[in-house]
């Protein structure tokens, strides 16, 4: 079902940052509901053993394939490339703002220090013999979380945010949104420790609201909103004191 | 590398300029309609008390509001060292204090 007319243009990057990268040029044949992970895949397989890249659910779960596609960043797994080809053109590189280990492969050390330092984490507070608390899938709370909580770690965001790019304190949407997602979680202990974390130097105040992480998050979440929840959680606790849950 | 309270500082005194804009352009624009002279003008703010707040509460907010936006740029588009941040935002604001001070001592003291 492909013949040369058909085939796509597509330019890989290709290279380590010691000796410097460059794009390489090939030619691979369409199919039908390919994905961009497809296409890469076709590559390394057919034409460049060598080639490295990340990847490990195919089905928009793990957070690991996301690249950028004709200087977009996406979720390589789930983009159809119909959806992203540009001509018979594809361009795919690296995520933008994280280092590269090679080819496509990022570090992510930063990004998941990130989320570490912005105190992504869980602080239980109960033990087993507790009763386990009872959340209503109702409480206004409990739907704060349920519209940030679906994030897979991919960094699509990261690499979509000019903040990111521009100011290396900054914590990033994805921490930030998880976060979000703690400071409304009522089990959670952590609240006002969390609280300073994202609001020092690098936290939440720096974020300029361009909203690409909303525009280009794959699971369509909101992280410019979470983050504003987070300012304003940040200014009441400041200016009347203790905004406790 | 704008935490909690140059983030707050920087809203606060765009709440406080957003009427004090208004009621300049508007007044500006009344004068100017009305073919006042400068001499005319400055006759009417020399000795002012109203306008000498009016426009002292304007330049303490430029000052404050102006230095921490810059700060950031310079900051995100300048690199300018996070050492040094600090004490240019403070010769921001100071500088734009004294500019704008000076200006209201011209135009209100009699």
């Amino acid at each position: 079902m492909t013949d040369a007319a058909d085939a796509l243009n597509v330019r890989v990057w290709r290279g380590k940052p010691a000796n410097g990268g460059a794009f390489h040029s090939y030619e691979v044949p369409r199919a039908e509901s390919q994905t961009i992970l497809d296409v890469v895949t076709w590559i390394q397989q057919n034409a460049e053993p060598t080639l490295t890249y990340r990847f490990a659910c195919r089905v928009g779960m793990c957070g690991s394939c996301a690249m950028m596609v004709n200087g977009a960043p996406r979720w390589t797994c789930r983009t159809h490339v119909r959806k992203a080809v540009q001509g018979n053109e594809l361009e795919i590189a690296p995520l933008r703002n994280l280092p590269v280990i090679k080819d496509l492969t990022t570090d992510m050390t930063t990004f998941f220090d990130k989320w570490t330092d912005a105190q992504g984490m869980f602080h239980g507070t109960q033990t087993r013999h507790d009763e386990i608390s009872t959340i209503t899938p109702d409480d206004p709370k409990r739907r704060l979380v349920n519209e940030a909580v679906e994030c897979i770690n991919c960094a699509v965001c990261y690499a979509a945010c000019d903040t990111v790019a521009l100011n290396e304190d900054y914590l990033e949407p994805a921490a930030l949104n998880r976060a979000w997602t703690l400071m409304n979680d009522e089990r959670d202990g952590a609240f006002d420790s969390r609280l300073t974390a994202v609001t020092g130097a690098g936290g939440c105040t720096n974020c300029h609201s361009h909203q690409s992480c909303m525009t280009y998050c794959p699971n369509e979440l909101n992280p410019t909103r979470s983050i504003s929840g987070l300012k304003k959680l940040s200014a009441s606790a400041f200016l009347w004191g203790g905004a406790k849950r | 590398m704008i935490g909690l309270r140059l983030f707050l500082l920087q809203r606060i005194t765009a709440l406080i300029m957003a009427p004090l804009v208004i009621g300049h352009i508007a007044t500006m624009i009344y004068a100017v309609q009305n073919g006042l002279t400068a001499a005319e003008i400055l006759s009417r703010t020399q000795g002012s008390v109203w306008w000498g707040l009016f426009y002292g509460l304007f330049v303490i907010a430029v000052a404050i509001h102006a230095a921490i936006g810059v700060r950031a740029i310079a900051y995100e588009w300048g690199k300018v060292p996070a050492a040094a941040l600090n004490p240019m935002t403070w010769a921001i604001a100071v500088g734009l204090t004294l500019l704008g001070g000076r200006a209201i001592y011209a135009v209100v003291m009699p």
